[in-house]
């Protein structure tokens, strides 16, 4: 039987911030980031063998549109033991998110008609400045990281995407654009930031996709 | 207008980072279209895109202007072009480059004065040295209640400052409050300071903090790890922990805030010299911390241990090194509450309430364990905004927005410490 969890509870928001970050990247782009605005509800199922289930109540935010919000519910299985395997999310939006179709467009159009690469630093930088023609490449990364997040979570990591450091565009001579991210992950519970390179495909109408990622050792000195 | 100054300034950054080429001789036109027929038109000129227009306000109904850039090259065919079909437009802009020059003069020129002047600007980041000014600035401004006081120094040697709030008596109960124990939660820092000059300037005007410092001190530290925040402007936005080296470890730095003498060396802080929760080689081993325990041991009549971090959006109270409730859970959780619903009225901003090992995690070597334990009830650590969007790297936009509403919920917490001595 699942139990209820307090909402305030570590364990909880461990949980919501996983759903959250699996969420954004099926349903990102560009032109979309969804965050989590609150934890309605949370509850807590041991299951013998198998591992912990989540059954989660969220309501979410567009981070370019804080108005927009949509309900969701969400369930969270972390596995008992290996810790190999990602943990099983499904969810279910109660509701139509933003249409994102002409912002995604003009970015895509943008990228694709620049002669040189699109190279960039620090987004956002020190101060928390993002241009806003960057956004759109700070929201795939956001969108992008979701899967990263999604595939290396426990129950015992809360991660978010801290930053930045470096993104590259990598011309295709196919429809799909391509960006080389270096991107910093911070995991509130070690505390630690973790440097992780990600290869990122997009295109308006095939979504976001993660071909390639990998984690980054640390610099030591600083 | 500034919403233009802004887009320039942007555009300008945006050519930079893309290393486009340099605006000289460029020229924004204002294009007053008249009928549909002529905003079919400059849809036209809007698709050619050998042009490179760059089109500020697009063409869509003929009721709104339309403001373009264009490359010097092109900007006498687009001008034929235009006069050719009748169609009027102004000159907004000569010359890009001349504007964006002037631009950023008067940025650095104002930033000179504000270094000249006093005017302090709480709504940006400000490094060590400039913060470390305006403490010097305020102790003079405010000299009848704010003295500054040195209580120790960092590994690095720099001086850490306390500035006390006061209006006489000998040795009165105080509320201590810091910020910016671990350095890359740079909104706290910042927030410190605007409470100081806010806490400053309402003494005599503001009837709950007038009582409040006729009845009590207030000891504040904005900069609990200046080596770790100079770093985190040198080197590494990401600095953590303090400065000190490590016998027998390429790895610098210990968590201050897994270094009191709470619970330490149980769960929840490493042993690993590298990991950024590293608790030191023992208890008290930094200089950051066992500066301020020796402060508070010598005071001896602290009433209230409030400390910022950032980010998650918690107020939290005992404990973090073990799970069980403090004997005074009851009132702590309902002062957090009362706290939590002040920070909520000015902007809606959600914190969480809850002890530090249920709401986050359990964290041994903690500073509100080690307050409480000493015997200070009134302990709560605040993590700031955000709840991940930005985290560390909060826009300095947010800063005076966070500063305002954290400090309802100090004073809520300072109002209940006034009116219940122990």
């Amino acid at each position: 039987a699942a139990m209820e969890v307090p909402l305030s509870h570590g364990l909880a928001s461990r949980a919501a911030a996983l759903a959250t970050a699996y969420l954004c990247y099926r349903r990102g782009s560009p032109g979309r980031g969804l965050a989590l605005r609150s934890l309605r509800r949370a509850r807590r199922q041991d299951i013998s063998d198998v591992g912990h289930k989540y059954y989660l109540e969220l309501e979410l935010e567009d981070v370019l549109d804080k108005d927009s919000t949509v309900n969701c519910t969400a369930e969270v299985l972390y596995h008992l033991g290996n810790k190999n395997i990602a943990p099983d999310v499904q969810f279910t939006l109660e509701g139509e998110l933003k249409n994102t179709d002409e912002a995604d467009n003009i970015f895509y159009n943008r990228i694709k008609s620049l002669e040189k690469e699109l190279v960039a630093e620090n987004i956002p930088d020190s101060h928390g400045n993002v241009p806003p023609e960057m956004e759109p490449i700070h929201l795939l990364a956001w969108v992008a990281s979701g899967y990263v997040i999604w595939q290396n979570s426990t129950e015992n990591t809360k991660f978010q995407l801290a930053q930045i450091k470096h993104v590259k565009q990598v011309k295709r001579s196919d429809e799909y654009l391509e960006f080389d991210y270096m991107i910093l992950l911070h995991d509130m519970v070690s505390q630690e930031i973790i440097p992780w390179q990600m290869t990122v495909l997009w295109h308006p109408q095939h979504g976001v996709q993660v071909t390639q990622d990998s984690r980054q050792p640390k610099h030591e000195s600083g | 207008t500034s919403t233009m100054k802004l887009i320039l300034i942007f555009s300008a950054l945006f050519g930079a980072s893309l290393c486009l080429e340099t605006f000289v001789g460029h020229q924004v036109l204002r294009i007053k279209t008249r009928n549909e027929e002529e905003v079919k038109q400059l849809q036209l000129l809007e698709s050619l895109e050998h042009l490179e227009l760059d089109f500020w306000i697009n063409p869509s109904t003929a009721a709104v202007p339309v403001d373009v850039r264009i490359p010097a090259n092109n900007v006498q065919a687009v001008k034929a072009f235009l006069e050719s079909h009748g169609i009027e437009y102004s000159i907004l802009i000569e010359d890009l480059q001349v504007v964006l020059d002037k631009e950023k003069e008067d940025m650095a020129y104002s930033q000179q004065r504000e270094r000249s002047s006093n005017s302090f600007n709480y709504g940006i980041y400000h490094t060590l040295d400039s913060i470390y000014t305006e403490l010097d600035h305020l102790a003079s401004e405010y000299s009848n209640i704010v003295s500054k006081l040195q209580i120790g120094q960092s590994y690095e040697k720099r001086p850490l400052y306390v500035l006390k709030f006061s209006t006489g008596g000998r040795n009165r109960p105080a509320i201590w409050l810091d910020a910016g124990i671990h350095s890359r939660e740079w909104v706290t820092q910042a927030s410190a300071i605007w409470i100081a000059k806010k806490i400053a300037s309402d003494y005599g005007n503001d009837p709950s903090i007038t009582s409040l410092l006729n009845k009590m001190d207030i000891f504040l530290l904005t900069v609990s790890n200046p080596d770790g925040y100079v770093f985190t402007h040198t080197t590494n936005r990401m600095w953590r922990k303090t400065r000190s080296r490590n016998p027998g470890s390429l790895c610098v730095g210990v968590d201050p805030n897994r270094n009191w003498d709470a619970g330490f060396g149980g769960p929840g802080a490493s042993s690993n010299p590298c990991s950024d929760s590293y608790r030191g080689p023992s208890a008290n081993s930094e200089v950051e911390v066992r500066s301020v325990v020796n402060f508070i041991k010598n005071h001896g009549n602290i009433r209230a241990f409030l400390t910022l971090h950032s980010y998650s959006q918690l107020l939290m109270y005992p404990y973090g090194y073990k799970c069980t409730q403090p004997a005074d859970y009851a009132e702590l959780d309902a002062l957090g509450r009362a706290a939590a619903r002040s920070i909520r009225s000015l902007y809606g901003t959600t914190f969480t309430v809850g002890s530090i090992c249920t709401t986050i995690y359990q964290a041994s070597g903690g500073s509100i364990d080690w307050s409480y334990d000493y015997g200070i009830k009134y302990s709560f650590a605040f993590e700031l905004r955000d709840t991940g969007r930005y985290g560390f790297v909060l826009p300095a936009s947010q800063i005076i927005p966070t500063a305002e509403e954290t400090w309802l919920g100090l004073k809520k917490i300072m109002e209940h410490v006034r009116d219940n001595p122990y």
